[in-house]
């Protein structure tokens, strides 16, 4: 038994005798009790107060009799009208001949949303001996870019050094030197996709809520089915409202097949149906859709360790576990990193909505410090805006 | 929450807390650390720069000469200083005068807008309101049908049509009038702040709605750019406040002091989990109280006050602390505590604790049996556990399933922690034990207690409050904080560790 528990219950007791009395003195204007047992979400199969039609509300159940007539005269079929809102040239492609993607690249779809920096470090560049004010400017200008601080602290030392040593000092050289060092932290790493030949391969993608893991796949899908794989989805979170309607919208898009469960259910039964599927179907890989989960929800990231493992009982051959990191996160993403690659050993990295005004400077952190490369990169919301990552000009981005 | 922010903290007032009084350079050692900490935090740069020279301006004043403890003196600058950015106050919601009120939530992709509207609906409902949803994400596969969803486990209909976002917007208002809805929630599309096209069609949809207010909806994940976008959505549409969603991640959370700095609008509500119930009005006080190393001690009181009775309790703490604490007593207070939810996350919300002790994973498991061996004794053995030798010992592993070491083990820890806290209950001032016995004399009319020079007393069991509470000052430090300090607490997990 650990001496923390022993600690836990003794605070406790102080805790809630000292609290009793100030909270009697604080305002009790609370409009929520809190649950008890508020850790305890997500049920297992079946007990999710989820209706069990999901497609469409028969006109008898409660909400509707709440909307009065004219309200369901009008009711949303979510599928393909809604699709049509989409940008054309994605909507208007049937399935089975889908138009050839038009890859932005790299650098196109960055610029547009760096202007609101460019010139950030401008002044530096004409610049002749640094002085500190213009070292901490620089060391300010990757904090932003979401680096970090130990990360740019260390950057920025090492290239201190370089400059002693080389006797480089004006604002240019520096920067070249900043470059240089934090082009050859990436260098050298394999960011290939791994697709076994003649087996079932299983791609797992992973991550937080809300990072477009579902949109990710999507993408994916489509770029697999241009390059002549046939992949099948799998709409493994169970657990988001219509996260498998968004997934099969996905899959209508690409022209792959689409292996759903019960809203709720257990979502490795539903990888484990999509791997057996796919095998049946002669798929060459299983696109894994999971649930987004806080890593700190030690009970969620048991159940994803578990997806794993049921993905990858025969046929199933799991060769990408792909993190999805939004762009806009700040340092969480590297406990995310850690996290999920001690519960499913993550081999590479997403980085999505690289379009906006975030920089994702968290990856170079997560890359240099875990190691893990960044494989994939979002720009955008249609099928063809994911891009292979193109390390150089990620750096070179950073102090646009 | 703010769980790093927090420890920062905690190492930069441990070290300055030992000196005797503050010199200038104490105080710019203490805000480098500040601007470190909240940097890593993710709180913008800008907005550090800004929030570091208003501490400065205040801790090197004459305040610092007047303090008692200048540590504390810090501490109570820079909480102030937080609370402040953070919004003061808690948000107050008020209604149209003509129904409906509308609502309009806006944000970048993933950041839980759909979710967050029907958390918002149901809080509505909890309020005696009847909301409508409107589904103006058109953009996002399915998106209605996850607000439709939604709807339909909390009982609140859903408007939306596959036109385009302002009409259905426009008509939902139409349909919330034409049925007496008194509240309309717009769940919009989510969208980049630089995306022309879609920055202009939410601006579109505010027109043709007018709404009452405005909520931008931020992931406490947020890095440096959440400024940007603040900035952007703030200009196109007039803020009227933001909901921080994602707060049951381990996200230091600094995007929330960003956000509320550079729009200047109170953060109204927070998420704080997956659940449509976990929401809430977001309390500024609370987040900075943890911030400067108070743990979420507010939160973690609702949450016992909802499984223990207080007179229990306090006279459970009274017999611990004068070593008078049986088996049955402990057995007691690990079922009240295993009510109160898994005991990590209990660990994580205790203020002061190191945080190697906070990180520790403890197994529940370990509490079933514990719970089995002490109810595998008599009576008897769990007032005087010493009697328990070998064969005792013997019977009860039989009757847990365990082995005799470990109900040993049980015994020799529980011997221990018996006067561990009777010496912490020496160490608590007698007075403060006087003052819980004349409570009691005063029955519930009963005073509130403080300490000398302001500073709370070790609650020893007694009914202590900070000073300055009611006048909605934030309290400078939890009751017995100042007492029960990391540093007790880790000698106390060293002792346990090494007599293992």
């Amino acid at each position: 038994m650990s001496a923390a528990l022993w600690i836990l219950i003794i605070a406790a007791v102080l805790v809630v005798v000292g609290g009793a009395a100030f909270v009697a003195t604080r305002s009790r204007g609370r409009d929520l009790e809190l649950e008890p047992t508020p850790d305890e979400r997500r049920p297992g199969t079946g007990t999710v107060t989820t209706p069990p039609a999901v497609e469409e509300t028969p006109p008898t159940s409660s909400v509707d009799t709440a909307v009065p007539t004219e309200a369901e005269a009008a009711p949303v079929e979510v599928g393909p009208e809604v699709v049509e809102e989409a940008p054309p040239a994605e909507a208007e492609a049937p399935p089975q001949q889908l138009e050839p993607l038009v890859k932005p690249s790299f650098f196109d779809r960055l610029g547009k949303a760096r202007t609101a920096f460019s010139g950030y470090l401008g002044g530096l560049v004409g610049r002749g001996k640094l002085s500190e004010d213009d070292w901490e400017e620089l060391e300010e200008a990757l904090i932003q870019a979401d680096v970090g601080v130990a990360t740019s602290m260390s950057l920025i030392g090492d290239v201190r050094d370089l400059a002693k040593g080389s006797g480089a000092d004006s604002g240019e050289d520096i920067l070249g030197l900043l470059k240089a060092r934090m082009h050859r932290e990436l260098e050298g790493k394999d960011r290939s996709l791994i697709l076994d030949e003649g087996r079932t391969n299983v791609w797992l993608f992973v991550g937080v809520n809300g990072v477009g893991k579902t949109t990710t796949i999507g993408k994916v899908a489509r770029r697999l089915v241009d390059e002549g794989h046939k992949p099948l989805l799998a709409a493994g979170d169970t657990f988001r409202a219509a996260a498998a309607e968004q997934l099969t919208t996905w899959g209508e898009r690409a022209g792959a097949d689409v292996v759903r469960g019960n809203e709720g259910g257990d979502p490795s039964a539903v990888i484990f149906d999509g791997v057996q599927a796919a095998a049946a179907r002669g798929c060459d890989v299983v696109l894994a859709d999971t649930a987004g989960r806080l890593h700190n929800k030690t009970n969620l990231m048991e159940e994803l360790s578990k997806v794993r493992r049921v993905a990858g009982r025969e046929p199933g051959h799991v060769s990408e576990v792909l993190l999805v990191i939004d762009a806009t996160t700040g340092q969480n993403g590297m406990s995310q990193a850690k996290v999920f690659t001690e519960a499913v050993e993550v081999t590479g990295v997403v980085l999505t909505k690289l379009d906006g005004s975030a920089k994702g400077g968290i990856v170079f952190a997560i890359e240099s410090e875990l190691g893990i490369p960044v494989k994939l990169v979002g720009l955008g919301e249609k099928a063809g805006d994911l891009v292979d990552f193109d390390a150089p000009a990620f750096v070179d981005a950073l102090f646009e | 929450m703010f769980q790093t922010l927090t420890d920062k903290f905690e190492g930069i007032f441990g070290r300055l807390g030992k000196k005797g009084r503050l010199t200038e350079e104490d105080v710019d050692e203490a805000l480098r650390e500040i601007r470190l900490a909240l940097l890593e935090a993710d709180v913008n740069l800008t907005v550090v720069r800004g929030l570091r020279d208003r501490i400065r301006a205040r801790a090197v004043g004459e305040e610092i000469h007047k303090a008692l403890n200048p540590a504390q003196q810090v501490v109570k600058i820079v909480n102030e200083e937080l609370t402040a950015s953070l919004g003061g106050e808690t948000m107050q919601i008020s209604f149209a005068s003509r129904p409906p009120t509308v609502v309009l939530m806006a944000g970048l992709q993933g950041s839980g807008k759909t979710t967050t509207s029907a958390k918002l609906a149901r809080w509505f409902k909890s309020q005696g309101r009847n909301p409508l949803m409107v589904g103006a994400d058109l953009q996002r596969p399915a998106a209605v049908e996850q607000l439709r969803t939604l709807g339909r486990q909390i009982d609140v209909p859903v408007f939306s049509e596959p036109s385009d976002p302002v009409a259905v917007a426009a008509a939902a208002l139409e349909e919330a009038r034409r049925t007496g809805r008194d509240v309309l929630i717009v769940d919009t599309a989510g969208r980049l702040a630089i995306d022309e096209d879609l920055m202009e069609e939410v601006r579109r949809i505010s027109d043709s709605v007018q709404p009452h207010y405005t909520f931008l909806v931020v992931d406490a994940m947020t890095g440096q750019d959440a400024v940007n976008t603040a900035e952007a959505f703030h200009q196109r549409l007039s803020l009227d406040g933001v909901i921080l969603t994602k707060l049951d991640g381990d996200a230091r959370g600094g995007a929330a002091l960003s956000v509320k700095e550079v729009v200047g609008r109170p953060i109204a509500f927070a998420a704080t989990g997956e659940k449509l119930e976990d929401f809430d009005l977001f309390h500024p006080d609370r987040m900075a109280s943890r911030i400067l190393g108070m743990g979420d001690v507010l939160t973690l009181i609702d949450k016992a006050e909802q499984v223990y009775e207080k007179e229990e309790a306090e006279e459970a703490a009274a017999r611990m602390l004068e070593g008078q604490f049986t088996l049955d007593d402990f057995l007691e207070q690990m079922q009240q505590l295993k009510k109160m939810g898994p005991l990590g996350g209990l660990l994580s919300m205790l203020p002061g604790l190191p945080k190697e002790l906070r990180n520790v994973n403890i197994d529940d498991r370990e509490l079933a049996r514990v719970e089995a061996i002490i109810k595998s004794m008599t009576p008897a053995e769990r007032a005087e556990p010493r009697m328990i030798e070998a064969s005792r010992r013997a019977r009860i592993a039989k009757g847990s399933g365990t082995n005799p070491t470990q109900v040993a083990g049980l015994v020799t820890q529980f011997t221990e922690m018996q006067k561990m806290m009777k010496k912490l209950g020496g160490m608590g001032t007698k007075k403060a034990r006087k003052d819980r016995k004349g409570d009691k004399r005063k029955g519930k009319g009963g005073s509130r207690v403080t300490g000398k020079g302001g500073v709370p007393a070790l609650t020893g069991g007694g009914r202590v409050t900070p000073k300055g509470t009611k006048a909605g000052k934030a309290p400078l430090m939890l009751p017995g904080l100042d007492r029960i300090d990391a540093s007790d607490l880790d000698a106390l997990a060293d002792e346990l560790d090494r007599r293992r």
